[in-house]
C-alpha cells in the first residue's frame, strides 16, 4: 500500500487533479452522452489521462472526437490512435473533408480550415446526440476563457452567450439542459501551461513528438516559423530553412507556428515556458491573432 | 520523472478580490501578475496599444482582466474572472469579482471557493458602504482569512494616522462579523509600496507586505480533517474478466479521513459495513482525506448509489428535509413562498418547496428586514425550506463542502439561488 501524506496535505498539482476527476465523474453521471473532444495536443491528453484515472479499472465511459482538418500533423495522428489502442476508447471522427462532401458545410476555399472546424463540429453532435462535450481549455490562454464556466453551457445552436452564463459556485455543477441543448465541460479550467506540463511529466505519459526538439524544414511567415507543406504553399520572398524547433500547441499545421528549441525533455521544456515571454497562443498562432476578440467571437458561435 | 518538479511540492491558494476600478483593484491584480511574471510581453504589449489607442496617457491594466467585449466597451468588470499566478512556494488562483452591489450574486460566486478573500478601501475615503459589503459577503461565505488592503496610502502622504482610524473603525465593523483572521495592510498599488516589496515610506509599518501574506497565511489547517464525509458521486463497475467482482464508490472526501478498517454507515439507508480499502487510479492508500478524490471499497454487499453518503458510524450527519440557510438570490424574478425549486447538494439532487423568507439581510448595515416576503436578485436573506429527498448536510460553519447548496430553476435549468445551511 502507498503511503499518502503524513501532514494531510495536497501539493497544488494533486488539487488540480482531483478536481478535475471529480469533473469528470460528475460529467459521467449525470449527463446521458458525453463526448471528449480530443486534438492530440498536450492538453486533450492530458484529459484523456485524468479520465482514465477517474474510471480506473473500468474503461473511459464514453467516446473521444477528434475533428479531421486534413491539415493535422501527422505525428499528432499517430500518437492519437497509440492511445486510443491502450486505452480501448472509442474513436469519433468528424471529418472536414466529409462534410464539404456531404453539404453540410459549404466548400470554401478561402474560409480557414479552423473555421470551418466550427460546423463540422457542431454537427457531429447533433448527429451523434452528444449531450456533453469535454474541452481541453484553460482559463489562463486567454482572457475570454478566463471568465468562462466549468459548465459551459451552449443553445441549439451551438453558441455561448458570455453575458448570461449560469453562476457556478462550489463544486456543485448544474448539467441541465433542454432538447437539443449541450454543454462544454472544461475539466482542465484551473490548470495553467506550466501545471500541464508538470502533469505530463509526473505522469510520464506519452505526447506528440513535435513538442520537442527537432529538425525541421521551416519558413517566416507574420513574424511565425512555418512548417514546409505542400499543404501551405510558399509566397513571394518567403525562403524555407532548416532549423531547430518544437511546437508550444499542436493546431493546423498551415496556421500553427514553432519555435526554435533545444528542449527535448519535458524538464527542459518547463525550464523554457517557465521563462518564456509571450503566451503560446500569441506566439504560435495564426487563428487567435485576428483580433482583440477573435477567440471570444469564435467560442459565441460554438469553437472548443 | 527526475528533475520535473518545478510544481510538485507547491501549495495552492484560492483568493477571491473584491473592489471597483476606483479602488485599484486592476492595477493591484496587474501589479501582483506583473512582478510575479505572470504576464507575457504579447499580452502587456496589447494592452499598451489599446490603451494609446484609446487616448489614455497610462496603460490601463484593467484591460488586462476585463475580457469581454461588453466589459471592454463599458470599462467595467460584469463576470468572475479567474486569474492565476505563482511564486517558488505557491500557486494562486484569483477570482477576480465586481465590486458594485448589483454584481454581489458574482462576488459571493468569487467567494465560495476563496481560502482568503482580499478588500480593497482608497486610504482618501476610508470604509465605504461597499468595503463593508464586501467584508459581509466574505464572512457569510465563510472565507476563512480576510485582508484589508488599504490602498493610494501615496494620496495621503503616508499618513500613519490614516491607517490607523481605517484599521479601528474595520476591526470595530468586524467583531459582528465571522473573522477568524483578519490583516489590515497600508498599500500603494500604483508605486508598488507594500505589495511585492516592503515600503520605505511607511516605516511605522511592521506587519507583512501583502506577497509576503499571501505566500505564507497558513491554510492547510482550514479543512474539516475530524468529520469523515464522503459523498458517493459514481459507481465504478468495470464489467471486465479482469476486474469481475469489483465495486468500488467513487467521489471526493468531503471531510475527515477515510481508513481502511473504519466502521462506516452508508446515508440515507443507515447500513453498516467497513471500508476494505481505498484506491487512488492503480494505488491502494492508507488514507484519503479532503479534497482528494478517491473509490472507496466496503467489506459488506450493502446497496450504495450516486447520492449517498459515506460517513463514520458515531459521527454522521442526521438526514433532514427541512432546511434553514442563508440564501443568496440570483436571478431577476424574486424568490417568494410556495416557490420549487430543484436543488443540488453533494451529489444529491431533488426538489425544494420554500416554506418561509424569514428576514431579508441588508449586506450594507447587517439589519434584518422581517417585514419583507421575498428576495429580489443579488438580495441575502434566511429562508426555510422542505425538500424532497433528506439532504445529508452540516451546517456550512462546519464544511462548506457538505453545508452547500444550489437552487435551479426547474423551467430555465439556470442556477438561480446559492444556499449555506445554518445550525
Amino acid at each position: 500500500m502507498t503511503q499518502t501524506h503524513s501532514d494531510y496535505r495536497l501539493s497544488q498539482l494533486d488539487q488540480l487533479e482531483a478536481e478535475s476527476i471529480h469533473i469528470f465523474r460528475e460529467v459521467a453521471a449525470e449527463f446521458e452522452k458525453p463526448v471528449l473532444m480530443f486534438s492530440g495536443g498536450k492538453d486533450s491528453i492530458v484529459m484523456l489521462r485524468l479520465a482514465e484515472k477517474a474510471f480506473y479499472p473500468a474503461k473511459i465511459p464514453f467516446s473521444i472526437l477528434q475533428v479531421d482538418t486534413g491539415l493535422d500533423f501527422p505525428e499528432v495522428m499517430e500518437t492519437r490512435d497509440r492511445w486510443v489502442a491502450r486505452l480501448g476508447v472509442n474513436l469519433v471522427v468528424a471529418s472536414i473533408d466529409d462534410a464539404i462532401k456531404n453539404g453540410i458545410i459549404p466548400d470554401a476555399a478561402k474560409i480557414s480550415r479552423n473555421r470551418l472546424q466550427i460546423p463540422t463540429l457542431l454537427n457531429a453532435i447533433e448527429e451523434h446526440g452528444f449531450t456533453a462535450a469535454f474541452g481541453g481549455g484553460r482559463r489562463d490562454e486567454e482572457k475570454a476563457r478566463a471568465k468562462e464556466r466549468v459548465y459551459s453551457h451552449r443553445d441549439e445552436f451551438g453558441q455561448w452567450d458570455p453575458k448570461n452564463q449560469r453562476p457556478e459556485l462550489w463544486s456543485l455543477y448544474n448539467g441541465r439542459l433542454h432538447e437539443g441543448e449541450h454543454m462544454r465541460i472544461f475539466p482542465i479550467s484551473n490548470w495553467t501551461e506550466l501545471d500541464v506540463w508538470d502533469y505530463i511529466g509526473r505522469e510520464d505519459i506519452e505526447i506528440p513528438s513535435i513538442y520537442y526538439s527537432h529538425q525541421r524544414r521551416v519558413f517566416e511567415r507574420d513574424g511565425m516559423l512555418m512548417s514546409e507543406t505542400p499543404l501551405n504553399p510558399l509566397r513571394d520572398g518567403e525562403v524555407v530553412e532548416e532549423r531547430t524547433v518544437r511546437f508550444r500547441t499542436c493546431g493546423d499545421i498551415t496556421l500553427t507556428g514553432c519555435v526554435e528549441s533545444t528542449a527535448s525533455t519535458i524538464a527542459e521544456i518547463i525550464d523554457e515556458v517557465a521563462v518564456a515571454r509571450k503566451t503560446e497562443r500569441g506566439a504560435t498562432r495564426g487563428d487567435d491573432r485576428f483580433s482583440e476578440a477573435a477567440m471570444e467571437d469564435r467560442k459565441k458561435e460554438g469553437y472548443f | 520523472m527526475a528533475g520535473t518538479n518545478t510544481g510538485y511540492g507547491m501549495d495552492l491558494l484560492r483568493f477571491a478580490t473584491a473592489g471597483s476600478v476606483d479602488d485599484g483593484k486592476s492595477t493591484l491584480i496587474g501589479r501582483l501578475l506583473l512582478d510575479s511574471k505572470a504576464i507575457f510581453e504579447d499580452q502587456l504589449e496589447a494592452v499598451e496599444a489599446t490603451s494609446e489607442a484609446k487616448g489614455y496617457d497610462y496603460t490601463d491594466l484593467a484591460l488586462l482582466t476585463d475580457g469581454l467585449r461588453s466589459e471592454r466597451e463599458q470599462g467595467i468588470t460584469i463576470d468572475v474572472a479567474y486569474r492565476y499566478f505563482a511564486t517558488p512556494n505557491r500557486k494562486f488562483i484569483i477570482a477576480d469579482t465586481p465590486g458594485h452591489v448589483q454584481y454581489t450574486r458574482n462576488m459571493v460566486t468569487g467567494a465560495s471557493t476563496a481560502d482568503l478573500g482580499l478588500v480593497l478601501v482608497d486610504a482618501r475615503q476610508g470604509l465605504t458602504e461597499q468595503s463593508r459589503r464586501h467584508a459581509v459577503i466574505l464572512s457569510l461565505l465563510r472565507v476563512p482569512h480576510l485582508v484589508l488592503a488599504v490602498n493610494k496610502m501615496d494620496l495621503v502622504g503616508f499618513d500613519q494616522t490614516v491607517y490607523e482610524k481605517i484599521y479601528a473603525e474595520f476591526t470595530q465593523f468586524a467583531t459582528k462579523l465571522n473573522v477568524p483572521d483578519l490583516e489590515v495592510i497600508p498599500i500603494s498599488a500604483l508605486q508598488g509600496d507594500n505589495v511585492v516589496t516592503r515600503s520605505e515610506n511607511m516605516p511605522w509599518y511592521s506587519g507583512p507586505t501583502l506577497m509576503h501574506h499571501l505566500e505564507h497565511v497558513h491554510v492547510a489547517s482550514d479543512r474539516d480533517l475530524i468529520d469523515a464525509r464522503f459523498p458517493v458521486q459514481y459507481v465504478i463497475r468495470p464489467k471486465s474478466d479482469e476486474f469481475h467482482d469489483y465495486r468500488g464508490y467513487a467521489g471526493q472526501v468531503a471531510g475527515g479521513i477515510l481508513k481502511p478498517g473504519d466502521e462506516v454507515v452508508v446515508l440515507p439507508s443507515g447500513m453498516t459495513s467497513k471500508i476494505a480499502k481505498i484506491d487512488l487510479f492503480d494505488q491502494e492508500i492508507t488514507e484519503a482525506f479532503p479534497p482528494m478524490s478517491v473509490t472507496v471499497h466496503l467489506e459488506d454487499d450493502v446497496d450504495v448509489s450516486r447520492g449517498d453518503m459515506i460517513a463514520r458510524v458515531k459521527n454522521a450527519p442526521s438526514p433532514s428535509q427541512d432546511i434553514d440557510a442563508m440564501i443568496c438570490w440570483m436571478t431577476t424574478t424574486p424568490l417568494q413562498p410556495r416557490q420549487k425549486l430543484a436543488i443540488k447538494h453533494t451529489t444529491r439532487t431533488g426538489r425544494a418547496l420554500v416554506k418561509d423568507i424569514q428576514y431579508r439581510l441588508d449586506v450594507n448595515t447587517l439589519h434584518r428586514d422581517q417585514a419583507t416576503n421575498e428576495l429580489g436578485v443579488n438580495e441575502i436573506g434566511r429562508v426555510t425550506l422542505r425538500t424532497t429527498v433528506p439532504l445529508l448536510c452540516d451546517p456550512y460553519s462546519k464544511n462548506r463542502t457538505t453545508g452547500s447548496f444550489v437552487l435551479i430553476d426547474e423551467a430555465t435549468g439556470v442556477t438561480v439561488g446559492a444556499g449555506m445551511i445554518n445550525g
